[in-house]
Formats: structure tokens, sequence, C-alpha cells
């Protein structure tokens, strides 16, 4: 029944993911003009003030899902330098730091990487609010995150989408000889 | 490993809840905007007072600041249109205000700039996972 459940909910996720148009080439088509977006105005009086979404990622590391781009391997390679903070009183902390999860069901264990998050955000973003810091308090699934709340308040709304299960499922338990939990990260991968 | 974690009851609640997703999707199965994702449009206010909804471009953000400028030093709830936000606000310094005061981007007498949306347009962060699961959120407030 269970299994049943699954496969329903991942058939019919990929269904509907499966058809949004894939982009066929690459370059600044891959993304809608603004004036052709459906959300804004063609007729508003700035609308050409605005610059368009290809102009600026078609110069960004490529990738096939939410806006086409690598934004982690974009900000690794120097392709673009944001801002840290506005306050000058903020603290910039990284951890390098991954978190294995095993309690994943049929699925492969999940690798969260400390790094890559720290880098674009603050502690307190997901601490405590959204997970407890320490590991395995927080108790939630695959459900809530298709729901939008923990990992999904930002996969699945503006970082990488839910449809990309391997990205965070990505320990095969068959030939897996690590530990679970929090641990200093593997050298080399993000 | 593979053994259920659901109760029977929660189980027959999930196949209600799937089916009632997959009747709502259903009818939105080919997606009509071609926006960009993460697109925030916030239409709180905007419509009632006869403006443009202002829409948030995530991605422009992005790639001249990182998440926690907003999200943490100017206190953004990760929620689209949770924030409470409104003119007197922002002029004040607040939110987007923070930046859009004429020093760091440019301020907030260029309306049309942010409020670019297309009227009637809810608030919603466009290509959400939540957004295509459950399907279009509601008109906005006054555009029924």
């Amino acid at each position: 029944m269970n299994a049943l459940l699954k496969f329903l909910a991942v058939t019919w996720t990929v269904l509907l993911w499966s058809t949004a148009p894939v982009p066929a080439v690459a370059g600044p088509e891959k993304w809608s003009p603004l004036e052709k977006d459906g959300l804004h105005d063609p007729q508003g009086p700035a609308i050409h003030e605005l610059q368009q979404p290809g102009e600026a990622l078609s110069q960004m590391p490529p990738d096939s899902v939410g806006n086409q781009v690598r934004w982690v391997e974009a900000l690794r390679k120097g392709t673009i330098n944001p801002r840290t903070n506005i306050l000058p009183e903020t603290k910039i902390q990284v951890l390098d730091q991954d978190l294995i999860y095993g309690n994943t069901g049929d699925n492969w264990f999940v690798l969260f990487p400390h790094k890559a998050h720290t880098e674009w955000l603050d502690c307190a973003n997901c601490h405590e609010r959204i997970f407890k810091t320490k590991f395995g308090a927080t108790g939630f699934k695959m459900m809530d995150i298709l729901a939008g709340k923990a990992c999904g308040q930002c996969h699945g709304a503006v970082s990488f989408p839910l449809t990309e299960c391997r990205r965070c499922h990505s320990i095969d338990p068959g030939t897996f000889k690590g530990k679970l939990g929090a641990q200093q990260a593997a050298g080399g991968k993000p | 490993m593979g053994k259920s974690h659901i109760h029977k009851p929660k189980r027959n609640f999930i196949l209600w809840l799937m089916a009632l997703l997959m009747l709502a999707s259903g009818v939105e199965i080919v997606p009509q905007a071609q926006a960009e994702y993460g697109d925030v449009v916030i239409n709180n206010q905007s419509d009632k007072a006869g403006m443009r909804p202002p829409i948030f471009p995530h991605w422009f953000h992005r790639i001249r600041f990182r998440c926690k400028v907003c999200h943490a030093d100017l206190g953004f709830k990760f929620q689209a249109g949770g924030n409470q936000i409104n003119m007197l606000k922002i002029i004040d310094g607040e939110f987007c205000g923070a930046c859009h005061n004429g020093e760091i981007a440019w301020s907030v007498e260029n309306c049309d700039v942010c409020h670019s949306g297309k009227p009637g347009t809810p608030t919603q962060v466009h290509g959400s996972t939540v957004q295509k699961l459950i399907g279009k959120p509601a008109p906005a407030a006054g555009q029924k």
C-alpha cells in the first residue's frame, strides 16, 4: 500500500513537471522575455528598463531546471560575487560540515552540505525556527518538503526544485561505508 | 530501511489528499506563465490601491546579494506576502528601502520599475512546488 502511494506520488509529480516546456537551445532563448512571461504587464511604463533574465543568466554556469543556472557553482567560480551583508556587524560564518541522513525509507541517503548553504545563508535563517541544531531532532518527511516546509521553504521556491531527487538523495545505502550524522565534509564534495 | 512510518488512518488521509491534489492540479497541467522561477509577486495592497502589483525578481537579486542580506540582515520572512511591507516602511528604510534609497539602488520614485505586474496577479512565488501541486493561487482581493 505504501509502496503504491509512493509510486503514485512520484509518478504524478514527475508527470506534472515533465509537462513544463524543455528548452531546446542554450542561449538567451531559454529565458522568457519579461513582456511575454505572463507575470509582467507588457503595457507597464518601465518594462523596458528592467534587465531581461536571458541577458544575465546566459552568462552563468548552465543548469536544466529552475533559473537554468547552477547558483552554487556560479558563486564558487566567481562568476558572481554577491554581497554578504548590509549591516556591518553581521558575522559571516561558513560551516564546512556535512549531515548524512539515513532515515530515508526506500530512497537513497541524503547528504546535506552545510558549506554550500552557509555560503549563501545565515545560521539563523534555518536554526532554530526551521531546523533544530541537534541532528535528527527536527523530524520531517518528504511530504512536508513538497508542501513547502523544512527544505521546501527554499527548494521548490527559489533554490533548485524538488524534481532533482539525486542532488539530495545522493548516497547509495548499498555501498555506503561511512557513518550517519554530522561530520567533517569529505574533500571536494560540494 | 523500507519499513513504513505512516500509520493506517494517516495513509487514508494521504491517499485522499493526493487524489485532491491530482484533481486540483490536473486542470493546470499545461503551465501558462513562463516567468522566472522564484519571481515573487506581492499583491497584498496594490490592486486595492489601483497600482500594478510589484514583482520581485529573485534571480536578479541573487546575482548581487546572498540570501542572508535580505533574509537575515533585513528580516524578510521566507513567505511571499508574509512581511507586512508598505510604502511608508520602504521610504523609512525598511525592507526594500534598505537598498532602494538612491544610494545602493534606485529609489522609490521609480514606481513602475517594481510595480510592473499584470493587474490582478495574485501573491505568489512563481514556479514553486506548492503552486504547481495545488494550482494557481486565488485571484487577488478585489479582482473577483
